[in-house]
């Protein structure tokens, strides 16, 4: 446990915060456990990424251990245990995107944002990460920054990518 | 360019066509499931499916009716289906747009699916990344369920099929079938021992059907055109229908083709995808996704269909088609793959745990300029010992790319090495630190 167990978001419980979107989750499963992930998903949502705290609230509300939800959470690359940048820009480096310049798109915001795959600038604003094929092959090199795909990148666009963000 | 009709892709391609309710209904959408659900009984439906040749679009390749058929008749408990849209083979991108495009489609052929094995809940595990795709889907869901076509007692049948969109968090293994069951009751996703097939035990150890997204929406087209229409598509009988297939790499226009089954490669990339981007020829493709192995220009007659592609010594496994040009190294890009199948190594058996790290490990070494003659061996020998000897097959898919590349252009690892080893004799105090 990370020293503060009863840490919320914004002082109230998930289950507090988010009633009827927890029960509709659990109304989708004859298994509650299939649950899950999707209340992962919501502990996410607002800070970014899953506190200690909310894998104990979990736990209880799935009728399952700690270690189960922490087991579960940490096999998946989308489950974030630590903070991110608000913007996390992930390039696809696989062949087929590398094929046609991913490396050289990975250059591109090195330079711009002067972080490397894996860092995160200092003001928390962006972190770079080098993810595998995210199935835009055809409209490749391309990347993801939060929720959105951007595709068949050049220079200029990711340059403007950037700045609209800023 | 020879003439062929559009089936998946065709309304996408009408100008204006959003992929709502009412632009599906437009072109017919719905009018499959209502006809099967008012006058067919379910083992027609499979009976039809049966006929009409189709075989799973996931990359597999198995016969979509037949599998429907091994669920255990005389059970009473419930049964799923599993719309398998996790789509993370590197060079497949073709779900993707099935989704976004034309959800009512997939849809369509989710609840067909479920009338004929009887399930009434359906969950489509998008893979995480798929943000868009998943809200398109939820809302196409709410359209279709606010018009009756998901929900109970559709068309007034007592028929009920309630359909859920489940996003995975990020891990490719999770498209293996029973990783994707495993993860779907919110597990790691490990794939399980097979068999039992999930036709038996599948989610929550009952009787379920995980098809592919592509596979799901030809249904609708099967039951309202007929299976000998269907057959009469592509390289019949066995590999019938069209394919969509998914061209990436070095050609002038990567994306999309629905083409009929046992198109030729050479049609594919030249005909469709427009050639080569400059002026440099073909040196290498994959003709199936990332877990097929490498084919060389000499394969370009090869027709695109199961057999002739096995027969070619590849696999036509997820339809998608990367194409490399001269000048690109064939190490370098096995290693790309290599990586890929690292990162993305479940854990659960040591053959592949430590065999991808050992590969990958030896195949960074080699393309650093630091290998030896003797790595050549090790990598056959480890490839060797993984192929056939894991829990999934993703221990066959990951040693594809180095073995067909040292197949085929064993020089370029040679040439790698010798300068190596050249570079060695000036430099002999690096053999120290060498491992
Ligand atoms: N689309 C993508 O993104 C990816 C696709 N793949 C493809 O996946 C393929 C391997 O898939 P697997 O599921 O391991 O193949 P598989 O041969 O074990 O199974 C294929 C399907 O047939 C069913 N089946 C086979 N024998 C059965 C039996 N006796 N009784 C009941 N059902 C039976 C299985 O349950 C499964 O649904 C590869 O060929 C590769 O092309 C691999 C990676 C990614
Ligand atoms: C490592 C691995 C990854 C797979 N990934 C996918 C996938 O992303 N999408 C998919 O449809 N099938 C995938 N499959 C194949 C599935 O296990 C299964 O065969 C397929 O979903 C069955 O559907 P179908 O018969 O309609 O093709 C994968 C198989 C393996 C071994
Ligand atoms: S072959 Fe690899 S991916 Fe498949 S179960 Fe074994 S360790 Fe996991
Ligand atoms: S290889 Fe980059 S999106 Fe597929």
């Amino acid at each position: 446990m990370t020293g503060n167990e009863r840490e919320t978001i914004n002082g109230m419980t998930l289950s507090e915060k988010y009633k009827d979107e927890i029960a509709e989750i659990l109304s989708r499963y004859p298994v509650k456990r299939s649950a899950l992930i999707p209340l992962l998903y919501l502990a996410q949502r607002e800070p970014g990424y899953i506190t200690e705290a909310a894998m104990t609230e979990i736990a209880g509300l799935l009728k399952l251990t700690p270690p189960q939800v922490y087991e579960t959470a940490t096999f998946y690359t989308m489950l974030n245990l630590k903070k991110v940048g608000t913007h996390h820009i992930q390039v696809c480096k696989s062949l087929m995107c590398a094929l046609v310049g991913s490396d050289t798109v990975i250059g591109w915001i090195k330079t711009k944002l002067g972080i490397a795959p894996g860092e995160t600038t200092a003001d928390g604003l962006f972190t770079l990460t080098a993810v595998e094929c995210l199935a835009a092959c055809g409209t490749a090199p391309m990347m993801q920054i939060n929720d959105d795909y951007y595709e068949r990148l050049t220079e200029e666009k990711v340059e403007k990518i950037l700045a609209d963000l800023r | 360019m020879p003439k062929h009709e559009l089936v998946l892709l065709k309304n996408m391609m009408q100008p204006g066509y959003t992929g709502s309710l009412a632009d599906y209904e437009k072109t017919g959408g719905y009018q499959a499931l209502r006809n099967a659900l008012t006058k067919l009984a379910p083992t027609d439906v499979t009976a039809t499916v049966m006929k009409s040749g189709l075989r799973g679009r996931g990359g597999a390749g198995f016969p979509t009716g037949v599998k429907w058929g091994f669920l255990p008749k005389d059970y009473q408990g419930p049964r799923y289906l599993c719309c398998n849209a996790d789509e993370s083979e590197p060079g497949t991108f073709k779900d993707r747009q099935l989704m976004e495009r034309d959800p009512h489609q997939v849809l369509e052929g989710i609840v067909l699916a479920c009338y004929a094995i009887g399930a009434q809940s359906a969950y489509i595990y998008i893979r995480g990344e798929m943000v868009l795709g998943s809200k398109i889907l939820e809302h196409a869901i709410g359209e279709a369920r606010a018009a009756g076509y998901i929900g109970q007692n559709i068309f007034g049948t007592g028929v009920t099929v309630d359909v859920w969109v489940h996003r995975g968090a990020g891990a490719y293994i999770c498209g293996e079938e029973t990783a994707l069951l495993e993860s779907l009751e919110g597990k790691r996703g490990l794939p399980r021992v097979k068999p039992p097939f999930p036709a038996t035990h599948g989610l929550y150890n009952k009787p379920t059907v995980v098809n592919n997204v592509e596979t799901l929406a030809n249904l609708p087209h099967i039951l309202s055109r007929g299976p000998e229409w269907f057959a009469s598509i592509g390289s019949p009988p066995k590999s019938t229908g069209t394919r969509v297939f998914c061209v990436s790499g070095h050609v002038k226009r990567p994306g999309n083709y629905e083409l009929p089954m046992g198109v030729t490669v050479r049609d594919l990339v030249f005909e469709h995808a427009g050639g080569m981007r400059s002026d440099k020829p073909m040196k290498a493709f994959i003709p199936g996704g990332a877990s097929a192995p490498f084919l060389t220009p000499s394969h370009l007659d090869v027709k695109l269909d199961f057999e002739s592609v096995a027969a070619a010594g590849s696999m036509l496994g997820s339809g998608g088609v990367t194409v490399m040009e001269e000048g690109t190294s064939m190490v370098w890009a096995a290693l790309r793959l290599m990586e890929f199948f690292y990162h993305e190594s479940c854990g659960k058996c040591s053959p592949c745990r430590e065999g991808s790290s050992w590969l990958v490990q030896t195949m960074r070494r080699i393309m650093a300029k630091r290998g030896q003659m003797q790595d050549l061996e090790t990598l056959t020998d480890l490839c060797k010992n993984i192929a056939g000897r894991t829990v999934c097959a993703f221990g066959d898919a990951e040693v594809a790319p180095i073995m067909s590349t040292l197949k085929h252009w064993r020089h370029e690892y040679v040439t790698l090495i010798q300068e190596a080893e050249a570079a060695n004799l000036i430099r002999p105090e690096s053999v120290g630190t060498r491992h």
